[in-house]
Parts: C-alpha cells; structure tokens; sequence
C-alpha cells in the first residue's frame, strides 16, 4: 500500500450488454452505496438500463460484481420490477441478498392522511388545540389561586428559595440589558421629541413628553417585552428540559406538586420584580432623554428633574408599577403553560419556546391596551 | 480479499481531563470481522474509548487509526469518507426526534445527495424490516416508539450506509431479556451477514458472553486484559475476578458452557 491516508477508491459499478450474445447483461464493478453514490454512477447505470432491449428472455449476470451489499441489490431487483428474472447468474454470496429482498416482498409506507387547513378535520383540530390553550391557562391560574391560598395561610412553608432564586435570575441579571435598551430608547425618543417640539418653539415641553410617555407606556412596556424574551424563554425551555429528562415526573412521584413549587414562585418572582425593573428602566430611559435634552436643546438636568413632577401626575407612577405587576405575571403564566405543554422531544421544545415568548409580547401589548381604556381617565391634568 | 492490517489500531492513548488521568498509555487493536467488547467498571472511560475512536473528543496523547488512517490527522474530506464507512448505535438512540423512524433511517442515504429517491425508500424499508419493524410504524416518531423499537430503528440507521465497522454503546441497556436476547441474536444476524466488524461497549454480561469473539478489559487506566471470554477469566485482577467471577458472572459462564456442551454434542466441534 502506497499512501495509507488515502482510502482505496472501489471500482464503479457498471452496467453492459455482452458484446457477443445480445440477450446478456453483465453487472461489473462495486454495486455498493459507496460506489453508487458518486457522481454521474446512477445516471449511468440508468441510461444503460434504459436501453436495454425490452426481452423477458434477457440473462442478467452478476458474477462479475467485486462488491455487493443491499443498496445496489435493491437497485438491481428495482430494474427487474421487483422479481427474480429467469435467467440469472450469481456469485456465492450473492445469493442471500436477493432472497432478503425477495422475503421482504412489496414494503410500501402507509400513507399519511393529509388534510387541507380549511377541512372540517383540520378545523375541528385547530378548534381544539385552542381550546386545549384555553383550558389548560384556566387550570393553571385555578391552581395558581389555590397555592396562593396555601402559601398565605403558611407564608414560613412557602418555597422562599425558589422565588429569590428566581428573583435573583430574572431581575438582577436583567438589569444590565434593560439598563442599556431603556437609556438608548430615552434618547431617541428625545431627539425625536426635541426637534418637533423645537419648530414650533415648545421646548419646556419635551418634559412633559418624555415623562408620560416613559413613566406611564414605554417604560412597562419595554421592560416586559425585554423580559419576555430574556426569561419567558428561559422558562418555557427549563420545564420543557425538565418534561424531557422526567424531573417533572420525579417532583409529582415524590409529591412535590408543580403549582407550588414551580409555577406560583415563578409567578411571585415576576410579579415583585417586574415593577421594580419598571422604575430602573424609567430612570434610564429619563436619564437618557435628559442627556439628550441638554445635548439637543440645552435644557440643564437640573431644570429637567425639577420640572418631572409637575409633568407627571402620581397616579403615572403607580399605573406604571402597576402595570409591571401584571406583565410579569402574564410573563410567567404563559411561559409555564406553555413549558408544561412541551412533549419529549427536541421539535416540540423548539416550537413550545417559540410560541411562548410570541405569545407572551402580543398578551402584554393586549394587556396594555386594556389599561390604556381602563385608566383612560386617570392621571391627566 | 481484506488486507491483514487491523480495522482499529489504538497506541500509546493518554487522556486527561485536568488533573484526572482516565486512560494512560493505553493499546489495542480490533481486527476485521471480530466482535469485540470493551468492559469495565463505570467511570472507567469505555465511552471516553469509544468517542476517540469515533473522533468525537481528541486524546491528550496518542494515535488511533479506523482503516488505517489516523482519525485526528486527517483532512476533512477522508475523514466524511470515513464516516460513511462506519455505524454507531448510541445508548439511548439519538433519534432526530423531529423526523419518523422511517426519515432517521433514509436521513443518511439522502445525505449523499445523489441516490434516487424510491431506491432511498426501498433501502431504508428493507433496513426497518431487518431490524424487524413493520411499515406501519415506520412513519410514527420516535416519541411515540417504545424503548426496543428506539434502540432497532436505530440500529437501522447505523445500518443504512452499509457500515464495515459498527459501534455499539450499551446495546442491551434497558431492554428487557426477551428484548435483549433479540437484541443479541440480531446483532449476530447482521454481523454475519453483513460482514461487520462491531465493537461494543457492554455491561450486560449476557450480551458480552454470546456476542464477543474478544472481551478488552479497562480497568487501572489501561488494559488489563484482552482475548476470549476463557482467556480473560484467567487473568488475575481484582476488577475480573469481581466482575466474571462474582454470583451473576458465575451463572453466566455457566450458562455459556452449558451451551457450548450442548453445542458440541450436536456435532458442533471447536478446535480442542
């Protein structure tokens, strides 16, 4: 052997009548995957196959073939119509693929039954896939109810550890990120403000703007759908692993429910932590406009702080904390279904993590906008 | 006809992980056509073993050779050539769960992008029947498979290119003995067959006696022991007299003899 690295290339597989007697065809080379699978091998085998006389009297040899194995058997009997044909020569060995082939006869898949989306069946499905939401999101808060219940009447049995873990996890670690989106939106939004206001000479205004529409909308909002993405996910995936790897089924056996120990610290941590993200992603996003006031419009900070509370009426503040209170819980609830929905397997997982932070951001815009018809009256001068 | 030089050539193999030496200076050699099983205890580095033979993890120090040809030295295009020529069954199957049986069996012969595909549906049909799954489970998904099904229709996959070298983690591992005794006899089946060389990674010492042509010992970092089921036994190490000589491997080498003379009464004669 010449160079060891490189692997013995096998013979291709070849295909030809036999120039002296016309009713023969001669299999030669490898008719193995390997072989067959380079380029151009099938074609070739094909065109040679179909310019065979069309003669049931037709020898086929092949016992010139180097190498066999299922593969070019099963293109072999293909070529036959899937039966021996009459005349055949074989080389020991070759043999048992062919009765292999034989004995399997007909394999054929059974066929899927499709339906087009608009079909009763497919209709019916879809109606009961979100019925199955529906239902499954009203357990969810029925059970969450009933363990709230049971951690007020003994707050010291309650999972103290989970939740801080979970407060730790979903709201320290966020800050960074939130921080950093909240003072970059704040300025924009006060360019943006500043060189409108500017035209028509309302420059004390850009307080006004940036308060309300931070402390009050953009500041719950971009908090929530940072959070959704970054912990929803987070979350749905942690309890699809844990349906995969059977920790979930493990918690039920040794009677550690998942309502409690799960869900409802999950749900608490949200709810305590998003008002707090809420007032520091405020506070970045104001930080931010005001840097960019005093860049835009030369408004000194100090002007900018003293003129926020007469902007900003208090109920704001608490619609805003508020609002946290509520897209946090939303945030969990959501992402729990949706983690208890995934089945053990990889396909499922990536479809359940996916459909809930979707899911999660379009409920709390949807929230949103019902505060905004709710508090419709509130906190204007 | 097969040239002599080994399927498997390991030298001088050292692997670390930190300061934890598992293998250290370790040597083997799996000859074509044998079945051969590495044992050890648990923690002992048989899948580590098996991995680096595989070109999953890199050896600290070290050569292994598939088919003569250095696996962490070569170009990328032998080493996908290499790949074609070998199967892995892995413990709990790896099924791509997001595809039906039938597409984990067709997956790699679609791979080469040039077979048609009603021979890639006849191959991949013919394969499932082999490891005796019917066509109508071969469109579930391997969720809904039990866990013997898992472990055939993977066994399928490792199939589907026609491997000449077929690794086995744990074959056996949570079938029940019926299930397993199938198992076995299958992967007899197929090696005979298919002219396979297997190398198996195997607790079951059921398995490990009816299958093995040579049974590789890891115990103490190393090999203390490689060749026949007798000639290992014979070896004076705690590791084997707990494992072959404890009360399970008793019963189960005495079974294997038990057959034997039953074999050999029927006229089927080894050499002695």
């Amino acid at each position: 052997m010449s160079n060891p690295q490189a692997p013995a290339q096998p013979p291709h597989p070849v295909l030809s009548l036999d120039p002296r007697r016309q009713s023969t065809v001669i299999a030669s080379g490898a008719w193995q995957v390997q072989a067959l699978a380079r380029p151009r091998a099938i074609r070739q085998v094909r065109d040679t196959l179909r310019r065979l006389p069309q003669a049931a009297t037709l020898q086929w040899d092949l016992s010139g073939i180097t190498a066999l194995d299922h593969i070019g058997a099963q293109m072999l009997w293909n070529a036959w119509g899937r039966q021996r044909p009459p005349h055949l020569a074989l080389a020991p060995g070759q043999e048992e693929f062919f009765r292999r082939l034989e004995q399997a006869g007909a394999l054929s898949l059974p066929k899927a039954d499709s339906h087009p989306w608009f079909s009763i069946v497919s209709l019916l499905r879809m109606a009961r896939l979100l019925g199955g939401h529906l239902l499954g999101l009203i357990g969810l808060l029925g059970q969450l109810a009933l363990d709230l219940g049971r951690f007020a009447r003994r707050p010291l049995r309650g999972p103290w550890k989970e939740i801080s873990a979970n407060v730790y996890r979903i709201g320290y670690q966020a800050l960074g990120i939130t921080a950093l989106v909240g003072f970059l939106i704040g300025v924009v939004l006060s360019y943006l403000s500043a060189q409108q206001l500017h035209t028509f000479g309302g420059d004390i205004y850009l307080v006004n703007i940036l308060g309300m529409s931070i402390i009050r909308e953009l500041g719950p909002l971009l908090a929530a759908i940072l959070i959704a993405g970054r912990s929803g996910s987070a979350l749905t995936a942690q309890l699809g692993v844990m349906r995969v790897t059977e920790e979930l089924d493990a918690m039920l056996v040794m009677g550690l429910p998942h309502g409690f120990r799960l869900i409802m610290p999950k749900v608490l941590a949200l709810a305590v932590v998003m008002p707090l993200l809420v007032v520091w992603t405020d506070a970045m996003a104001l930080v931010g406009g005001m840097v960019a006031a005093k860049a835009q419009l030369g408004q000194s900070p100090g002007y900018f702080l003293r003129a926020l509370p007469d902007a900003v009426p208090i109920a704001n503040y608490w619609i805003g904390l508020g609002k946290g209170a509520v897209f946090g819980s939303l945030i969990a609830l959501i992402a729990c279904h949706f983690g208890l929905r995934i089945q053990p397997n990889t396909e499922s997982l990536g479809q359940g993590t996916t459909a809930s932070v979707v899911t999660a951001i379009t409920v709390v815009i949807l929230a949103d906008a019902v505060f905004a018809i709710v508090f419709n009256g509130v906190g204007y001068y | 006809m097969k040239d002599m030089q080994p399927v498997i050539r390991i030298d001088g193999l050292t692997t670390r992980f930190g300061d934890f030496v598992v293998h250290d200076n370790l040597s083997m050699e799996v000859r074509a056509g044998e079945i051969v099983s590495l044992v050890g205890g648990s923690g002992s580095g048989k899948t580590t073993l098996l991995r680096q033979v595989l070109g999953l993890e890199k050896p600290s120090a070290g050569t292994v050779r598939v088919f003569g040809m250095d696996i962490n030295r070569v170009d990328a295009a032998t080493l996908r050539h290499l790949r074609h020529r070998w199967g892995m069954l892995f413990q709990h199957g790896a099924l791509f769960s997001a595809l039906t049986a039938f597409d984990n069996v067709a997956q790699p012969m679609r791979e080469l992008r040039t077979l048609p595909e009603d021979l890639i549906r006849d191959a991949a049909l013919l394969k499932l029947r082999m490891v005796d799954i019917a066509p109508a489970h071969a469109m579930r998904m391997p969720a809904d498979l039990s866990g013997g099904m898992v472990k055939r229709v993977a066994l399928a996959r490792a199939l589907a290119l026609e491997p000449e070298l077929l690794f086995l983690d744990e074959p056996t591992a949570g079938l029940d003995p019926a299930l397993s005794e199938s198992f076995v006899d299958l992967i007899a089946m197929l090696h005979r067959e298919m002219n396979l060389t297997v190398v198996m990674v195997t607790h079951d010492l059921d398995t490990l006696l009816a299958l093995s042509s040579r049974i590789a010992v890891l115990a103490d970092k190393r090999l203390v022991a490689c060749g026949t089921a007798e000639e290992v036994v014979r070896v004076k190490h705690p590791f084997i007299e707990e494992y072959f000589l404890g009360q399970r491997g008793r019963r189960a080498l005495q079974g294997m003899r038990e057959l034997r003379d039953r074999n050999k009464g029927k006229g089927v004669h080894d050499g002695k």
